[in-house]
């Protein structure tokens, strides 16, 4: 087909030089900086494009913004025609392989004729992956388009088109901070998800969640977003049965835990979604000592009987967790105020670490929903906290100590001033 | 019994001949003569700088790899050691603040004037000297704040055009601030500056002594005019006896703020993580500090800090021989010293708070 032969050769150095050459005297000429636009050859296109209104317009300055433009093709590249040429008959001429507006059923071909080829690719950038077609082949996305539907994502819905960034560019739209707000244009859209039997609340609840807070509040880039669970050109649901492979890919000890557990198998048995069952999916809240607990957001007591043997060893489970909680935070405050009254008890809050580590890894073994194992990290924990609770306390007796002793220092001082002033007096009389 | 044994004293020594000075030296009282305890409570602090430090000196350990363990060790495992340690930083401090209240009583009571011109060239000196001990003390402990203070210091000491970069080089043991940088402050800590500072006291004393104590200029043509309203007291034991209860105070005030706000350790230094934000000298060098960031950073075609530096060491050797522009004579330049005075008073204490305040 047409289209794939408009692939662009990589220009020989000189041209590189000499365009450069050309971009450069254009900015130092005009004043203005377009961004990397290295490598960029003569692209008459925009003369026009660039005052012609939506949707046939094209702004130098969008259009420099491009990574594409910035490797150094041109509308040519994609549309086809000769962009050399200051002849707008010339340009848009069939004959110069001129395609015009690219058919949205032709989208993925068209860009998988250059990011499906290894060796084109190499030569801009080594590292960057050639399956992206083939894995979108694979998707949902992939799959209704095959068949027929164009209302699903394609390339340029996702990377946009003309001002295609690259994903570590903060203003890319597929840059992890961007990936969920790009897909909600259409998954949090009820009109146009019309018709397919999925919900639209899924960008709504991400926003709530702990993921969210993470990625966006905390700018935590390995935090997840929709493309880190459910892959991105290749995107899919992860399907029952696979979730904790999903989850385990971040939170490993947890999914250690829970593969040794009875409540997988059981689980399996009853087709639930594993780690979705306490902790959802796309709203995933900061886990507390409450989900084991008995009150509104206890996720044990949604399956299991009140004073059954299991809600027994949940209200063990909570007891302890809340034991060592208290037991850390005892020691923290007490190891507080003496710091600040100048005590040196850094040691002591240096090992507070350790037991605020074993309440963390506490938490983290109650995947396992062994009593036995969840009791061995609090009881290592109670252990430091006590050490420290006492260090704590050794240090405020020592800091009263000091104060009493200056104290009584200020008296002598204090009956030492009064008998030299009477003295002198004596003396002076 | 004491009277025996200064019967035996007397009898070898002449005991009498000796105290003489003593008995016979005079301090004179007006309603101003407070300020001149100052010296006294300064040489007071020193003394209990040199004691504590020594008692810190049979624990600390310079050395990169020891000496921040080594004063947690004081201040933790040591009988009595958090008090040593706190009572040794916080007296540095006052000692700083009252040899500036010292200098700056001084100049405004126009003590400096002749005969005792040289008494005040030797107090400068000192001063500089216990600034000296601040800055050499201040590394010791080897926490981030020293470190990184230290090396914003000595970076500053490399600005001096020509000598800068070798006194930079000398200083540090080396490029960078490191062990050897440690090593060569202790060294200065506790040999080199306590035996130019023992041997300019004494000079400082002696001519002290000598002189005697200045009478402010106005009282002094009071006094000549009509000799009878002149008073003064004996220095011993009335002016002793004072002095000692302005020590007990300084005692006091230092007990209070060893014993309520012990002074901090900080955390260890690291070399190879970045500066904290912020990172400011101690108080006395902040005036300097701000005051060359206020400097821009090229002022025609020299670079501003060079210029700072070069600034505050001319200053500093005026303020050296100011009395060498005193004349007996009512002059100009008298005046000038007077509000170059008030304007130096004023210039430090701005710039200092300023300093503290600005982020």
């Amino acid at each position: 087909m047409a289209f794939l032969r408009n692939k662009l050769r990589p220009f020989r150095a000189a041209h590189v030089g000499l365009a450069g050459l050309v971009v450069l005297a254009a900015c130092l000429g005009c004043g203005q900086s377009y961004g990397q636009s290295y490598g960029q050859t003569k692209n008459t296109c925009l003369d026009c494009h660039s005052t012609l209104p939506d949707p046939l317009g094209v702004s130098q300055e969008k259009f420099s913004q491009d990574i594409h433009a910035q490797k150094g093709l041109t509308c040519a590249s994609c549309h086809g025609g000769d962009a050399t040429s200051d002849d707008a008959d010339k340009a848009m001429s069939r004959k110069a392989g001129w395609k015009g507006k690219i058919d949205r059923k032709q989208i993925p071909q068209l860009c998988g004729s250059c990011h499906s080829d290894p060796a084109y690719i190499r030569q801009f950038n080594p590292s960057l992956r050639t399956d992206q077609l083939d894995q979108y082949r694979t998707s949902v996305h992939g799959k209704r388009f095959a068949a027929g539907d164009t209302k699903v994502a394609v390339c340029t819905d996702c990377h946009s088109v003309h001002d295609l960034r690259a994903p570590s560019d903060l203003h890319s739209t597929v840059n992890p901070v961007n990936v969920a707000k790009t897909c909600s244009r259409c998954h949090a859209d009820p009109g146009y998800m019309k018709g397919y039997s999925i919900p639209t609340d899924q960008f709504a609840k991400y926003s709530a969640s702990v993921h969210h807070t993470a990625l966006a509040v905390r700018g935590d880039l390995s935090a997840p977003t929709c493309s880190t669970c459910h892959g991105n050109h290749g995107a899919a649901p992860p399907g029952v049965d696979k979730v904790q492979n999903v989850c385990s890919n971040c939170h490993a000890f947890q999914a250690q835990m829970y593969e040794k557990s009875t409540h997988k198998k059981a689980f399996e048995a009853a087709s639930l979604p594993g780690c979705v069952v306490c902790h959802s999916n796309h709203g995933i809240r900061h886990p507390t000592d409450a989900m084991v607990g008995a009150g509104p957001d206890a996720v044990c007591m949604r399956c299991h009987n009140p004073g059954d043997a299991c809600d027994q060893a949940r209200a063990g489970l909570l007891s302890n967790l809340r034991r060592l909680d208290e037991a850390n935070k005892r020691a923290d405050s007490i190891l507080r105020v003496a710091e600040s009254s100048g005590m040196e008890v850094s040691e002591a809050r240096l090992g507070q670490d350790q037991a605020r580590d074993s309440l963390t890894k506490a938490r983290v073994t109650i995947h396992s929903f062994r009593t036995d194992l969840v009791d061995a990290d609090i009881q290592a924990g109670l252990k430091i906290a006590a050490q420290n609770l006492q260090a704590g306390k050794d240090a405020m007796v020592e800091r009263n100590y000091r104060r009493l002793g200056f104290g009584i220092s200020v008296i002598a001082i204090g009956i030492v001033l009064a008998g030299l002033r009477l003295y002198i007096k004596k003396i002076e009389n | 019994m004491f009277a025996a044994v200064r019967r035996w004293l007397d009898e070898r020594f002449d005991l009498d001949d000796l105290t003489a000075p003593l008995r016979h030296k005079t301090v004179p009282s007006h309603r101003l003569s407070y300020w001149y305890f100052l010296g006294g409570i300064t040489l007071f602090l020193f003394v209990i700088q040199v004691l504590t430090g020594i008692l810190l000196l049979l624990y600390y350990r310079p050395g990169a790899n020891e000496a921040f363990e080594s004063v947690q060790y004081i201040m933790t495992r040591v009988r009595f050691g958090w008090l040593v340690r706190s009572i040794h930083s916080w007296s540095a401090n006052l000692m700083i603040f009252t040899a500036f209240a010292h200098m700056f009583s001084v100049l405004f009571l126009k003590a400096y004037r002749k005969p005792r011109e040289l008494t005040w060239v030797s107090g400068v000196l000192l001063l500089f000297l216990v600034m000296g001990f601040g800055f050499s003390g201040y590394l010791l402990p080897w926490n981030t704040l020293a470190f990184f203070a230290t090396k914003v210091g000595t970076e500053i000491t490399g600005q001096i055009p020509i000598v800068g970069k070798p006194m930079m080089v000398f200083l540090r043991g080396g490029g960078d601030v490191t062990g050897a940088t440690l090593t060569r402050f202790f060294g200065f800590h506790v040999a080199v500056l306590p035996g130019i500072a023992t041997l300019l006291l004494l000079v400082h004393l002696l001519l002290v002594q000598r002189l005697g104590m200045s009478i402010p200029p106005k009282l002094e043509v009071q006094w000549t005019a009509d000799p009878s309203a002149q008073r003064e007291m004996k220095f011993f034991p009335n002016f002793l006896l004072r002095e000692l209860m302005a020590w007990y105070v300084a005692l006091g005030v230092l007990g209070a703020l060893a014993a309520v706000f012990p002074w901090n350790l900080g955390v260890k230094a690291d070399p190879f993580v970045s500066a904290p934000a912020g990172i400011k000298p101690e108080w006395y060098f902040l005036f300097m500090f701000q005051t060359l960031k206020l400097i821009p950073s090229k002022v025609l075609f020299i670079d501003g800090e060079v210029l700072g530096v070069i600034a505050f060491g001319l200053v500093g050797l005026l303020w050296l021989l100011l009395p060498f522009f005193e004349s007996d004579q009512p002059s100009h330049m008298k005046r000038w010293i007077t509000g170059f005075s008030v304007f130096a008073l004023a210039y430090v204490a701005g710039m200092s708070v300023y300093g503290l305040l600005a982020k």
